[in-house]
């Protein structure tokens, strides 16, 4: 990955709206967040495969990390902290924002092709 | 209960080094076969290496390559369950516990090393755990391994009481360390918040364990 270019970005959302598309949209501070910071609550979501059309979608600069948003026909997408991003060999919208040791806190990714679902190594 | 072969249950690449991999090295040089049963490829790990090198896609074949470079050290088997991580406890236990029974026999397991259940911390550390309890449970009491969990919840000693079985790992430190290190896109961040925190480090110069009672 690395550092986001918007107007890459924007390309590519644009390019992927009115499409079916496959969503994989997550947020995490870890599983061990109360383990070693008793004051610390565990949060997390994602949601793997989500099939969904979009209308137009948006990427807004926040000065140093970004949001994402994309229009459903009866909803909303919605990311924040996205810093980085790939599109990779399989031409996929990778979308992510770490903390500065690295640790993956939010992604939103779209593909054309649904995101791996069991155990591949391949992927 | 001749031929002795430890069978190792947790969920991640990586658990097997934090854990348990001194206790492993012990038995290896016993001459005992240590084998792996890896529950997920820890695709939904946080860690991407530091500085990032994996993203949410390609984590899993990282962590499998690091996985095998870790039982390369350690001279041991691994095999995979093969489900997603995060999900363990949402599937049927009895599935998981089938599933679980299956391999432990096909491996004549003389000894399971696994999490105590509800006192791993991790959902999966949990779910796989009590899958692993459970499948010893469905076998012939006569041809049962014994079983022996792993805790890491901050209060399991106040409530379990000291675990029976304390190894002093220092012998096998280096190994151990170099098992750890071999999970490269999860050590920085594990051993950055370890040192941290040093009485979480020095617990891993011991591996401690409850013996799960059948009776």
């Amino acid at each position: 990955m690395k550092p986001i270019s918007q107007t890459e970005v924007q390309k590519k959302i644009d390019s992927l709206a009115n499409k079916d598309v496959y969503v994989h949209l997550e947020t995490t501070n870890g599983a061990y967040a109360s383990h070693f910071d008793e004051e610390a609550y565990n949060v997390g979501a994602f949601i793997r495969n989500a099939h969904v059309k979009y209308q137009h979608g948006k990427i807004v600069s926040t000065g140093g990390s970004y949001r994402v948003g994309l229009k459903l026909d009866i909803g909303w997408i919605y990311a924040e902290g996205v810093s980085d991003f790939e599109i990779d060999d399989k031409n996929r919208l990778l979308m992510a924002g770490h903390d500065r040791e690295g640790r993956l806190m939010v992604a939103l990714e779209i593909s054309e092709t649904p995101f791996s679902h069991e155990a591949d190594p391949d992927e | 209960m001749s031929k002795e072969h430890v069978v190792v249950i947790f969920p991640h690449p990586d658990d097997e080094s934090f854990g348990a991999s001194g206790t492993i090295a012990k038995y290896r040089e016993k001459g005992v076969p240590v084998t792996y049963l890896c529950g997920t490829l820890g695709e939904m790990g946080r860690n991407m290496g530091n500085p990032v090198f994996a993203n949410r896609e390609t984590l899993s074949s990282y962590r499998k390559k690091e996985l095998e470079e870790a039982a390369k050290q350690l001279d041991i088997n691994v095999e995979y369950l093969g489900y997603r991580d995060k999900t363990l406890e949402f599937e049927p236990i009895e599935q998981v516990a089938r599933h679980l029974q299956e391999k432990i026999e096909e491996l004549n397991a003389t000894l399971i090393i696994t999490h105590y259940p509800g006192y791993a911390v991790h959902p999966d550390h949990d779910a796989l755990g009590a899958a692993a309890v459970e499948a010893v449970k469905k076998m012939d009491s006569h041809k049962r391994p014994e079983v022996w969990m792993h805790a890491i919840s901050n209060n399991h000693e106040a409530e379990l009481g000291e675990p029976e079985l304390i190894y002093d790992i220092t012998p096998y430190w280096e190994r151990k360390l170099a098992a750890i290190k071999a999970h490269l896109s999860q050590a920085d961040g594990m051993m950055s918040l370890l040192n941290n925190q040093p009485e979480q480090l020095e617990r891993l110069k011991t591996e401690r364990f409850y013996r799960y009672s059948f009776t």
